[in-house]
């Protein structure tokens, strides 16, 4: 055993839990979605801890990265577009009523007693019990590449990945409709630091996103994480309006959002017409289709990212101009 | 005390405090933070599930559930906030009138 890191464990769990009570409790919403991000950063660096660097690059970059940049968008446009400038909106975004302290209690109660059920379930399950391993490494020779995360993401489980894609889709189909005809958020007034840090980290972002997307093949990495980090281009622009969406570009942008799930879906049914299963590629092309997936479902899920950042459609800017000059 | 026994636990605690927050925060911007939180337990004990004492390697299966889950937890986030201004505005305007 080493003592140490056990140490560093310990702290680090409870430095999560303690993050994870503070940001439901913390008055300042803000304050709130701070704790969150940061409480997302240590879980990644707690995933690292178990072996599972895939799972951290994707939660520092998804679950962390992309969702606080959603967050903090959203909390701007509730306090400063939509929402009144009082004290009450530094606090809370939705008006209070209050709720009687014995509902308060009898909901705790119930959370204690799943979580005591978890509990016992957990400690009661078997060590280390035989899961997939066996059966991965076995079929790891005819996968096309010799990471087992994106061997199983985009070849034993493509399937999954698949409608993973698709769902990324719908959401982004989602948010345009709900925003529809919602006025345009003044962008908030960055200074010139700003544009300066965005000249100097996008092309450094690009290569990383890059060297993600590439490395996955063999190391930690892959479609996903790789996609996030170019997400983020995606936001740098948006936020610094170097880059300024156009209703004209419409086309383009669906263009990119269907673009993996269209790819994916015909290689599997390319596949399927050989007379094999779907997915089941062939040993000799695997590499080569699994890297055209990858790639592609990279460009979308950036450009889907950054659209779910950006929110409204941009037709709607052009109704509201229309509109104001009438 | 090993690596799985203490995140195992503090995934079930991160649970715990995602469903009471879920359950009881007022503010809709908590909840969604609440049920962030929820799916973020629900990942540790996957990752914890597939965790192998070294230098044996992990169980690769439960992490690629858990990347999947991650991204369709974004995905459906995504759509909750947008849910949430939508709300916000029309509240704003209903008051206007």
């Amino acid at each position: 055993m080493n003592d140490p890191l056990v140490i560093f464990d310990l702290l680090l769990g409870g430095a999560i839990i303690a993050l994870a009570i503070a940001s439901l409790t913390v008055r300042d919403l803000f304050a709130a979605v701070v704790l969150f991000i940061i409480f997302g950063l240590l879980s990644a660096l707690a995933w690292v801890r178990l072996s599972a660097p895939d799972v951290a690059l994707a939660e520092a970059a998804i679950g962390t990265g992309v969702t606080g940049a959603l967050l903090l968008k959203t909390l701007h446009h509730l306090r400063f577009v939509t929402g009144t400038l009082g004290h009450q909106s530094a606090l809370s975004v939705t008006p209070h009523t209050p709720v009687p302290s014995g509902v308060i209690w009898a909901n705790a109660a119930f959370c204690g007693l799943i979580t005591l059920g978890l509990a016992v379930a957990f400690l009661g399950a078997p060590q280390a019990g035989p899961g997939f391993d066996a059966l991965v490494s076995e079929a790891m020779p005819a996968s096309g590449v010799e990471h087992p995360v994106t061997a199983i993401l985009l070849n034993f489980r493509a399937y999954d990945t698949l409608m993973e894609v698709v769902v990324l889709l719908a959401a982004v189909i989602a948010v345009w409709q709900i925003e529809r005809g919602l006025s345009d958020a003044p962008a908030p007034v960055m200074g010139e630091v700003w544009q300066g840090f965005a000249r100097l980290v996008l092309p450094a972002i690009v290569v990383v996103g890059t060297y993600l997307l590439w490395a996955g093949a063999e190391a930690p990495g892959g479609a996903f994480q790789g996609g996030a980090v170019l997400a983020a281009v995606g936001l740098l622009l948006l936020l610094t309006r170097a880059y300024v969406p156009r209703p004209g570009h419409r086309g383009i942008a669906r263009c990119a959002f269907v673009l993996g799930t269209v790819v994916f879906a015909a290689v599997a049914l390319l596949v399927a017409s050989g007379g094999r299963v779907a997915f089941e590629y062939p040993a000799d092309h695997a590499k080569a289709l699994i890297l055209l997936i990858e790639g592609l479902v990279t460009i979308s899920i950036a450009a889907t990212l950054a659209a779910l950042f950006h929110g409204r459609e941009p037709v709607a800017l052009r109704n509201k101009e229309d509109r104001n000059d009438t | 005390m090993t690596p799985d026994l203490i995140y195992g636990l503090t995934g079930i605690a991160v649970f715990a405090i995602g469903l009471v927050g879920a359950l009881c925060a007022q503010d809709r911007l908590r909840r969604v933070l609440a049920l962030k939180l929820c799916s973020v337990g629900a990942g540790f004990l996957l990752v914890v599930g597939a965790w192998r004492t070294p230098p044996m390697a992990p169980d690769p299966v439960p992490h690629a559930l858990v990347i999947t889950g991650i991204v369709v937890m974004v995905s459906a986030t995504a759509v909750a906030l947008a849910l949430i201004r939508r709300l916000q505005t029309l509240e704003s305007s209903d008051d206007d009138d």
